[in-house]
């Protein structure tokens, strides 16, 4: 298998405080990878990191055989020319048009004319749904269509890889299926290599071709998505039937806890 | 120890923060245009319109009355000395080397230098500045760089406003209430300007745009929470633009009376 992205050995902290501990995996060419983790555990972070907007304390993260660590913030941008990112809240600058979003990485990486951008900027929203809809403000629009619009935006330079954080969440379960359905629709036709960081279960079902797991900060399962059901680590057990860690406290502990011992 | 240190180290990290966007801010200004990387024409003009045009209205009246004080307050001590003609002096000398310029950065600071840190602090909180970045955009660059440089052409043009609105009020005033025959006035502040006078204070001026936007682009940028931390911010934003324009105006109001 051919792999875009290798994280090697990587360590982050927030102050102090450990983030991410001797991370190491690669993600396939041309199929769905998802983080997948519990609230905390770092896989945004993680995310951060992939797409140079943190840089790790030690370790490496190299995309096609480069590494973004050692990088200029010049080299790096070259880099973010191939990628594209659809952010937790979509993250559409709210003083612009739909269009005008989708628009803003072409305006400022290409010299195409005005028309010729016009043109691309409407095969895009074509491509998410969401034709017409170029002259609304995204506080104009609903939860999943500010998605498909910076899903637009993400694809405008026609990235090699994506990276979803969080799709699906703050959608109800209808919008989130069909966001899952898009994903799949453009690793099939455009043979994009995609990153999704995600808790849903559900989703990570129906989209994963490989998984990555991640628990406070430590990596615990990498395979594909049937070696996951079939995995005995029980940690990732407990994640897939969505039982509460108990290892966390036991009820004597519970009760120290909230008694304030 | 554990605290002083890690008073200590947050201190550096501020220093660091606000070097990296004065550097930024000075690069993607003065230096990039120059290597192919255009400035913003649009956004630029739209901030000039913004911070500039439509706070005209409120300097105006502003001006306005700190002219009629000034001339009250001057009138209220010349009249013991029979030196009634001389408001004339001190109310053109006063507001276009200080009053016109401070009183300008004031009104800028805080309807500008609040917006940047709330305009800069949300987009932070909601992560479009990450998304920016994401796309190989320069924040600074993107946001900043106009503001700077509309506040860098509009500042002086305000305080000009401000000048010849001032000078108006304590005309006025003098005119009918201290019975200044009006082109005795009129001659009076003529003669006691210098052209260096309205120089220094557009000088002035021109610096407190550069100091309001840097303090408040870089309280937008230090926004790392939700909502409640831009509000925190935003104020914040205020009181130190206004309290380094003070201490800018110290500094050059010491420089213009030893060198000019």
């Amino acid at each position: 298998m051919e792999y875009v992205i290798d994280v090697k050995e990587l360590f982050t902290h927030y102050g102090r405080r450990e983030i991410l501990r001797n991370i190491s995996f690669s993600v396939p060419k041309g199929l769905i990878t998802v983080i997948l983790g519990g609230s905390g555990c770092g896989k945004s972070t993680l995310l951060k990191h992939m797409i140079g907007l943190l840089k790790p304390t030690k370790g490496n993260i190299l995309i096609n055989g480069k590494d973004i660590t050692l990088m200029n913030e010049e080299e790096l941008n070259e880099i973010r020319k191939k990628m594209g990112v659809l952010f937790q809240g979509s993250a559409l600058l709210n003083s612009m048009t739909i269009a005008e979003n989708v628009a803003l990485p072409l305006k400022e990486h290409t010299n195409l004319k005005e028309s010729t951008i016009d043109i691309i900027v409407r095969m895009k929203l074509d491509l998410v749904g969401l034709s017409g809809f170029g002259d609304f403000y995204p506080s104009q629009l609903s939860g999943g269509m500010k998605k498909r619009a910076g899903l637009a935006r993400a694809m405008a330079l026609d990235p090699e890889i994506l990276f979803f954080d969080e799709p699906s969440a703050g959608l109800d379960p209808v919008t989130a299926a069909g966001l899952d359905e898009l994903i799949i629709n453009l690793k099939n036709v455009f043979k994009m290599t995609i990153v999704v960081v995600t808790h849903e279960l559900p989703s990570v079902f129906k989209i994963a071709d490989y998984v990555i797991m991640l628990d406070m900060g430590e990596l615990i399962f990498k395979g594909t998505i049937d070696e996951l059901r079939n995995s005995n680590h029980p940690k990732v057990k407990i994640f897939l039937e969505r039982k509460p860690d108990e290892s966390v406290y036991s009820p004597e502990d519970y009760f120290r806890y909230i008694a304030g011992d | 120890m554990e605290h002083l240190r890690n008073r200590l180290n947050g201190f550096f990290i501020n220093f660091h923060d606000v070097a990296k966007i004065i550097n930024d801010t000075f690069y993607w200004t003065f230096l990039s245009p120059f290597k192919g990387k255009s400035i913003r024409l649009k956004s630029t003009i739209y901030e000039m319109v913004k911070a500039g045009y439509n706070s005209i209205p409120i300097i105006t009246i502003i001006s306005f009355f700190i002219g009629i004080i000034l001339a009250l307050q001057s009138a209220y001590q010349l009249k013991k000395v029979g030196a009634l003609i001389y408001v004339a002096n001190l109310v053109g000398v006063s507001i276009t080397r200080e009053l016109g310029p401070i009183v300008t950065a004031i009104i800028v600071s805080g309807r500008s230098g609040s917006a940047f840190a709330a305009e800069i602090g949300s987009m932070k909180a909601a992560e479009e500045i990450d998304a920016l970045i994401s796309m190989g955009i320069n924040p600074v660059h993107f946001l900043v760089v106009p503001k700077l440089i509309a506040l860098m052409v509009m500042m002086p043009a305000l305080t000009i406003v401000s000048d010849f609105i001032g000078i108006i009020g304590g005309f006025v005033l003098s005119i009918s209430i201290l019975e200044i025959h009006p082109y005795n006035y009129f001659q009076q502040t003529v003669n006691a300007l210098l052209i260096k006078d309205i120089i220094t204070g557009l000088v002035k001026a021109w610096a407190f745009g550069i100091v309001i936007t840097i303090v408040g682009s870089y309280q937008g940028f230090k926004v790392s929470g939700g909502a409640e931390e831009v509000g925190r911010r935003t104020t914040s934003a205020v009181v130190s633009s206004i309290f380094f324009v003070i201490v800018f105006d110290l500094f050059f109001t010491a420089l213009f009376y030893y060198f000019t």
